[in-house]
């Protein structure tokens, strides 16, 4: 259980931002394209050089090194990226068979060849990586930009029950209306380097 | 030694082969006949220059003044690795990667080679020194900025791939761990090509110049296989050095990929 917490924290043109996340909350963002989503969501990882502090718990970030912190709060990609063929190689601590499942995708995918993945499975193969490590806060970048309607579902689903059952808190950067309709228990809306709240329709 | 002494004549038959190819540039209008002759004319001039450094330092052995000749090969030698990097270290580091592990690696290599192999005495003699040095620096800088460019070049191309790995709360170690292996491999492959090749395919030519001088031929592959191993080492141990020293650099204090300490690529 931990809350996230930004503390003016500044990247580029955004900021400064005030914003916290509690366990088992889900937050979205959306915003026009080049209004800074995915530099926050980096800043937020520490990916990239920022001012002001972000905080779990008890805990900010430049008091843990920085590999401790990435595990504790996850940024997942829109992109997914692969260094290894194999899918299994990048999957060091297993992979849960009901998460697969939930997925939509086989047991045996963790055999697979990446080069055969379709951009779909690629993006939810990426999110089970992220989900194996068990992240305390979760910073999702279109976590589902790439699937089908049906796929979406599964992810929204496997997210959700994630959240529950972990008590984590979700940083969800969508474009999308409807499924931040479905998700979120708090949206913004990030525009001129600000997030301003926006009522629950 | 019996060294057959090259008059002016001689050189200058061999410099007619110059001017015919340049000639035959004009003809053929390939355009090269000026940098062609242009070069020929640099390389007399500084093969003489450094014929009379070497002969005063020769005359005058004195540590100092080998120690000042080695200083200027290596100041030279760091400038050549970073002019011929693609997307530089901005600022000092740019110069200091390769400079820094060219100086550990080739001094070490010379000295050892000159105090535990050769044996020569003073160990500094100039007529030893300098030459290894040479030819251990020239190889470990292709070695270097080989590597160098590898490694930067790979770097921002697998941006994305790398901080992925950083986020999923990888060391930079770890997510630089491809490409800083690339970057020493390729590093390391025109050293072990010439050493397979070698009396082969090519007769080095330290050898061989040794040989034209009048050296008993397997008195000078002892030396050619000495040297190949110096270089080999040098080589090696430099780039292993410079591509750590680089990839380090690549990352901040928070393990952030800092893309940003590289120079814009060249066109």
């Amino acid at each position: 259980m931990a809350i996230l917490r930004l503390q003016q924290l500044i990247t580029r043109h955004v900021g400064p931002i005030e914003l916290s996340v509690a366990a088992g909350e889900c937050v979205c963002i959306h915003g026009a394209s080049g209004s800074g989503k995915t530099l926050l969501l980096r800043a937020i990882a520490d990916l990239d050089p920022h001012d002001g502090e972000a905080w779990l718990d008890a805990e900010s970030c430049s008091s843990l090194p920085a590999p401790d912190w990435r595990r504790s709060v996850a940024l997942v990609i829109a992109e997914s990226q692969w260094w290894s063929e194999r899918v299994g190689d990048h999957f060091a601590m297993g992979v849960d068979a009901a998460w697969m499942e939930g997925l939509g995708l086989p047991t045996d995918a963790l055999d697979w060849q990446l080069g055969r993945c379709s951009t779909g499975e690629r993006q939810r193969l990426a999110l089970l990586r992220t989900l194996m490590q068990a992240p305390a806060v979760l910073l999702l970048d279109e976590p589902t930009g790439n699937l089908d309607q049906e796929s979406t579902q599964r992810v929204e689903a496997l997210l959700d029950d994630y959240r529950r059952q972990r008590q984590a808190a979700l940083l969800w950067v969508s474009h999308d209306t409807g499924q931040i309709d479905r998700v979120a228990a708090r949206r913004f809306i990030l525009r001129d380097g600000q997030l301003a709240e926006e009522a629950r329709p | 030694m019996n060294v057959i002494a090259l008059s002016p004549f001689d050189l200058a038959v061999a410099a007619l082969l110059i001017l015919a190819l340049a000639g035959l540039s004009r003809r053929l209008q390939l355009g090269v006949e000026r940098q062609l002759l242009a070069s020929a004319a640099r390389s007399t001039i500084q093969l003489f220059l450094i014929g009379l450094v070497l002969k005063v330092l020769f005359d005058n052995v004195h540590l100092v003044w080998v120690a000042l000749m080695a200083t200027v090969m290596i100041v030279v030698a760091g400038r050549e690795v970073m002019v011929r990097q693609k997307r530089r270290f901005v600022g000092w580091w740019g110069f200091g990667v390769g400079t820094v592990s060219m100086f550990v690696s080739s001094f070490t290599v010379t000295v050892m080679a000159l105090l535990v192999v050769i044996g020569t005495s003073p160990w500094y003699a100039p007529q030893y020194a300098i030459p290894l040095l040479g030819m251990i620096l020239g190889n470990t800088m292709n070695g270097i900025s080989l590597g160098l460019d590898r490694l930067t070049q790979d770097a921002a191309q697998k941006r994305s791939i790398i901080e992925s790995r950083l986020a999923l709360g990888q060391s930079w170690q770890q997510a630089i761990s491809d490409s800083r292996h690339e970057a020493i491999r390729v590093g390391l492959i025109p050293i072990i090509n010439a050493m397979s090749a070698a009396g082969i395919v090519s007769l080095p030519g330290m050898m061989t110049g040794q040989i034209l001088a009048g050296i008993p031929p397997v008195e000078a592959v002892k030396y050619q296989i000495l040297v190949m191993f110096l270089i080999a080492g040098g080589t090696g141990f430099g780039t292993v050095v410079a591509v750590s020293f680089a990839a380090r650099r690549l990352f901040d204090e928070r393990q952030r990929l800092r893309l940003d300490r590289l120079s814009s690529p060249k066109t």
